[in-house]
């Protein structure tokens, strides 16, 4: 049996029958990373030893226990972003290329205490800032389906390393499609869930107001068991909602009969790619055939999400990234005071989209300047917000593309950064609003390139999301297809 | 209006960023473009609208003000670039 390539769903039962052991199964995951990394890059610390422990704990567990917790032996890969207790935690950055936490974040304890294996931590672009983890300050991750284009980002290496079978899923954070847009070049299945839905705790910042941490994985059956797993309210973290989770695999019902769907006119506009939109179009009449009824409808702001989202990104990064200043913990460079320690600290230590972000943050909120980029950007914040919300007084979700086209080549907008930014422009809104939205696939290009769907949802509904990705996937199987490595 | 060198040297000093005189130049032309991009925002009149605070329902998180974490000296100045004894050493801060 080829082990890497199962679910967790899948792993999970037959761990529980001792059709095979958890060690066994996290060996497999190690030679898989062995045998295709070279290639992809998708890792840029490896917790082999540790994993084995894990994995031995829950064969212990599984030997003697019967009230198991939910993802109990199974290979679980964790963005570089995560703080993980006595794990270097780089989140791709040279200023923190040392760093070594002295706690987990609230996330990676909840995964802990479902049993998880922790195979290591993945690459992403440095401080989560790009859209094709080409920014990560070590190396660029490549994209399991052609190895000449970038695996989106920023959690880059997390969607190529479920792809690849260098583990059965993982965890990655989104703050304007970090999870959804490398989901769709992938081929892979990501959830971004409701703002505060998710404890930030630990998380290493960057948009304070909408970084949000989700599931990255082969199936939605998975995302809906990572989601349970990582979900809640967090004292540690004021922003983390106190609702109570869903057990979101009762909602996995197949059924789409009478669901509302809403289609924005504005995502299908000129400049993207038709093996897209086509692929997009078709997924919204197989759910009409199996009931669901489609309407037209309009989210007017959404042209301007990208100028908000890169002032009020940008200026909660500033801030945020005021920290790095070589004081308490990271690089520190060697200069004669203490401001000139500063600024050759972060001149050393940050890289230039890093640098360009928080260039672009301070002067936004800088004297003379605040009114007319923070304070608009918030005010148009607002409309964009509120057209969400009379759509979904209509309907029950919104079906867009992910992404405007499939996986890009390597290089070919690292030289324009607006470029690069224009990317995101069909995930960067729901961020915005809070809302929660799923990628899946749904389709692929004449190069052979997988096309992501984007489902939004109402805040906190993440169970029609999963219903209705879930549902998709047991009619077209596009999930099921893999890349040959 | 262009945004200047100078301009993007005061930034750089208020985000205590030191900039090589390459760096400089391409960042005054990158963020002249990305801002003039932003002017996008001025063809919407936004005088009546409330700015953006909160996504969702949020209430004040209030708890208990007691001691949850015991300080842990050695944890805390694992990460220190230089420290000495129990404290973190830093350049001098007072001239």
């Amino acid at each position: 049996m080829n082990l890497p390539a199962l679910t967790v769903h899948e792993a999970k039962e037959m761990l529980r029958k001792r059709e095979f052991s958890s060690q066994q199964l996290t060996e497999a995951i190690f030679s898989r990373i062995e045998a295709t990394d070279d290639k992809i890059h998708a890792y840029i610390t490896l917790c082999r030893d540790a994993a084995v422990e894990q994995a031995k704990d829950a064969d212990e567990r599984l030997r003697k226990e019967s009230n198991l917790p939910p993802l109990l032996g199974v290979p679980i890969g964790i963005k570089d972003n995560f703080l993980t207790r006595g794990v270097r935690t780089t989140c791709a950055s040279k200023i923190l290329q040392n760093f070594i936490p002295p706690y987990d974040a609230t996330a990676v304890k909840k995964l802990r205490a479902a049993g998880a294996v922790f195979t290591g931590k993945t690459n992403l672009d440095e401080f989560a800032m790009g859209s094709s983890a080409e920014n990560s300050a070590f190396f660029p991750t490549r994209n399991p389906w052609n190895t000449a284009r970038v695996p989106g980002g920023s959690s880059g290496g997390s969607a190529a390393a479920v792809a690849a079978d260098q583990c059965l899923a993982a965890v990655g954070t989104d703050t304007g499609g970090s999870i959804r847009q490398p989901a769709a070049c992938c081929g892979v299945v990501g959830l971004k869930p409701t703002y505060g839905r998710v404890s930030r705790y630990g998380i290493i910042a960057f948009a304070s107001s909408m970084d949000q941490v989700g599931p990255m994985s082969k199936d939605t059956r998975d995302c809906a068991l990572l989601l349970e797993a990582v979900a809640g309210y967090d004292s540690a973290d004021s922003t983390s909602v106190k609702l109570a989770v869903p057990h979101y695999i009762d909602a996995l019902t197949g059924d789409v009969r009478g669901l509302r769907i809403g289609i924005p006119k504005e995502y299908f506009v000129s400049g993207m790619q038709p093996e897209v939109e086509n692929a997009v179009r078709q997924a919204i009449s197989v759910l009409e055939k199996n009931g669901a009824i489609a309407e037209d409808i309009s989210l007017p702001h959404t042209e301007y999400a990208i100028a908000v989202y890169y002032i009020v990104a940008t200026a909660e990064a500033s801030s945020n990234l005021a920290r790095y200043d070589g004081m308490r913990y990271g690089h520190r460079a060697r200069a004669k005071d203490l401001t000139e320690t500063y600024m050759q600290t972060r001149q050393e230590g940050l890289g230039p989209e890093v640098k360009r972000r928080i260039m672009l943050g301070t002067y936004v909120l800088s004297a003379g300047y605040y009114d007319a980029y923070y304070l608009k950007a918030q005010q148009v914040r607002s409309l964009i917000k509120k057209d969400f919300d009379e759509a979904f007084q209509r309907c029950d979700i919104i079906v867009t593309p992910t992404a405007p086209t499939t996986a890009f080549k390597i290089g070919e907008k690292t030289q324009d950064p607006l470029q690069m930014y224009l990317s995101d422009i069909y995930t960067i809104s729901i961020n915005l609003a809070g809302l929660p939205a799923i990628s899946l696939p749904c389709g692929f290009d004449s190069h052979g390139l997988p096309i992501g769907l984007q489902i939004i949802g109402k805040h906190f509904d993440e169970s029609t999301l999963l219903r209705v990705a879930d549902a998709y996937e047991q009619i077209t199987k596009w999930h099921k297809r893999k890349p040959t490595l | 209006m262009k945004l200047t060198r100078e301009e993007v040297q005061r930034v750089a000093m208020l985000a205590r960023i030191r900039l090589s005189p390459e760096e400089e130049a391409a960042l005054t032309e990158q963020l002249d473009h990305i801002l003039r991009y932003m002017e996008k925002l001025n063809e919407l009149d936004t005088s009546a609208i409330a700015p953006f605070t909160h996504a969702v329902e949020m209430v004040n998180a209030f708890r208990e003000d007691e001691v949850t974490n015991q300080p842990n000296i050695d944890a805390l100045l694992a990460n220190a670039p230089e420290k000495d004894g129990t404290f973190f050493r830093v350049p001098k801060i007072i001239e």
